[in-house]
């Protein structure tokens, strides 16, 4: 392949671009309001790489990861804020419990599928918000609680431009561990059982094995953005965990594109930005979102990154 | 030397008793073929050995191991490999990604090293994806190696199907239907196909409706007939036999 070949590549061109895309974006953002945006479009993205895997890679849906989300949220809240736990501990505490929950359940969950399984996912997270909402005593209820700021070793990032150097960097680094996953043995593997159970056992794929490890894996994903989104605000409510998060999550994977890394990082950009944007529609602020998501699955079924690569694809041929 | 024996095997769906007491044994090498009538429980044969389905009864051995209730993936592992009646391509990969699943036991698939693609992995992804390519040149695909899989022509379909099953480097190969759809040229280029892959060394099971095939292929012929085993022998023997002639082919044996 030669260098011009490369940068046609999701992991040379896609990586360069999404660096430079970070790296320049900053002189363009006039004032906080914007990094704001679009540090919770990083911390969104993050999110829905992890379930991009499990959904468009793997083909199992879930429409319960903001409880993942909650839970690594509630995790650093609750451990810093009750406990003095450093943060970093915390958050590597939140991700490693979140994972052990998503152990657990994964395996009686994993084997329903479609409708079943979007059943069973939804009730998981509803669950999890619901524990959020009800124990009072430690997570504050329905009112939410403070959360401490960040630390590393005593350094602590302040200022929306240092937290947007850190999300960049962590987004780049998701990034790129998914591209990796993806281009893996164990990559075909999820895509496998996506395309055929049947044959993918019979060409020795764990099924079981793999269905687990992705849904493990999109969860402890969602519990350390949840875990940085938390010390970033400030604060912590169960709405983080809720059903609403949940399915938007699912919309902006599906609009990006599924099985697509890039697509997530599309479609939550699009998705946490457009409502901000759509505010000088006033009342036609949701006709006007709800339009738009119409249009795109209605003209673009495969979502918006791989009907545009395609398209590009087709023309340079 | 027996490869592959099943010994008293019985499963039922409902009252249906797709497969009665059935025992029947392969050797190895060769070409073998089960025919039989629709709902003879070909398939359901093929799925009791392939480990989808678990019998009621009964025992599969392979190469002389117990190998009755093992999950699918594990078969792999023997050395037993199969394709699908209706197609079972994984249509979201290319047809060299779709022979590389085939090699899944082959890989390094580890979590870890495969997430940080240390250089082993990327090495040995590197070395399966030549193998892959050859092997679709061994079934005839070559013009299709980074073709979507889901813009490929029926017939090549079928062979992407055999390839990925022989890179899981079996030692017994079912084939359920590879002919079916195919017109007779295609057929004709299956035939050659499975007389390669026989001359490999592979032990290959065919279930086949297309007769000219079948008898032209096959060293050893079983008829299965409401789950049980009607007859066996080579096909000279197969035609002569009243009971498949009444059963199966027909009285005046049309269908040779």
């Amino acid at each position: 392949m030669n260098r011009f070949m490369r940068l046609a590549t999701p992991r040379y061109g896609g990586m360069l671009g999404l660096a430079a895309i970070i790296a320049v974006l900053p002189a363009f953002l006039p004032n906080s309001f914007y990094f704001d945006v679009v540090i919770l479009v990083g911390l969104n993205a993050i999110v829905c790489i992890g379930l991009n895997l499990l959904v468009g890679y793997a083909g199992q849906i879930s429409l319960g990861h903001a409880g993942f989300f909650g839970l690594g949220a509630y995790a650093s809240a609750i451990l810093t804020g009750n406990y003095g736990w450093p943060p970093v501990l915390a958050l590597l505490a939140g991700a490693a419990g979140t994972g052990l929950l998503a152990f657990a359940v994964a395996r009686p969950i994993m084997k329903l599928r479609g409708h079943y399984l979007a059943m069973g996912t939804l009730g998981l997270g509803i669950i999890i918000s619901i524990v959020l909402t009800q124990e009072v005593d430690l997570t504050g209820g329905p009112d939410g609680m403070p959360v401490s700021g960040f630390s590393v070793l005593g350094w602590e990032p302040s200022g929306v431009l240092v937290w947007y150097w850190i999300v960049g960097g962590l987004l780049l680094l998701t990034v790129w561990l998914a591209l990796n996953i993806v281009e893996s043995p164990v990559g075909r593997a999820l895509r496998a059982v996506h395309g055929s159970e049947a044959a993918a056992q019979t060409m020795g794929v764990d099924v079981v094995h793999y269905k687990v490890l992705v849904f493990v894996v999109s969860a402890v994903l969602a519990s350390i953005a949840g875990s940085v989104f938390v010390h970033y605000i400030g604060f912590v409510t169960p709405s983080e965990a809720g059903f609403v998060h949940s399915i938007e999550l699912i919309t902006m994977v599906v609009l990006g594109g599924l099985a697509s890394i890039y697509g997530a990082v599309v479609g939550a950009a699009i998705l946490t930005t457009l409502p901000q944007l759509l505010t000088a529609l006033h009342d036609y602020e949701m006709l006007g979102f709800g339009a738009i998501m119409m249009g795109v699955m209605i003209f673009m079924p495969k979502g918006l990154v791989p009907t545009v690569a395609r398209l590009i694809r087709d023309r340079v041929r | 030397m027996t490869l592959l024996a099943v010994e008293s095997l019985s499963k039922a769906f409902g009252g249906n008793r797709a497969i009665d007491g059935l025992s029947l044994s392969v050797r190895q090498g060769a070409v073998h073929s089960i025919i039989g009538p629709n709902g003879a429980g070909k398939t359901t044969l093929f799925n009791l050995v392939t480990g989808i389905y678990t019998p009621e009864h009964g025992r599969i051995l392979l190469d002389g191991a117990d190998t009755t209730g093992l999950a699918p993936y594990r078969m792999a592992g023997l050395g037993l490999s199969r394709t699908f009646q209706n197609l079972q391509v994984f249509f979201n990969m290319t047809a060299l990604e779709n022979v590389m699943v085939g090699m899944h036991l082959h890989c390094d698939r580890r979590f870890l090293p495969s997430m940080l693609r240390l250089p082993r992995v990327v090495r040995r992804d590197a070395e399966i994806a030549a193998e892959a390519a050859e092997l679709l040149h061994f079934v005839g695909l070559a013009d299709y190696v980074g073709a979507d899989s889901d813009a490929m022509p029926y017939g090549a379909l079928k062979r992407l199907e055999i390839a990925r099953a022989l890179a899981t480097k079996p030692r017994l190969l079912l084939l359920d239907e590879p002919a079916a759809g195919l017109n007779p040229s295609e057929t004709g280029e299956i035939d050659d196909l499975i007389r390669k892959i026989a001359g490999t060394g592979v032990t290959v099971v065919l279930v086949e409706h297309d007769m000219r095939l079948v008898m032209g292929v096959s060293e050893h012929i079983l008829v299965l007939d409401r789950g049980t085993l009607l007859a066996e022998g080579t096909g000279e023997e197969i035609r002569h036999n009243p009971d498949v002639v009444a059963a199966y082919l027909g009285e005046e044996g049309r269908y040779l």
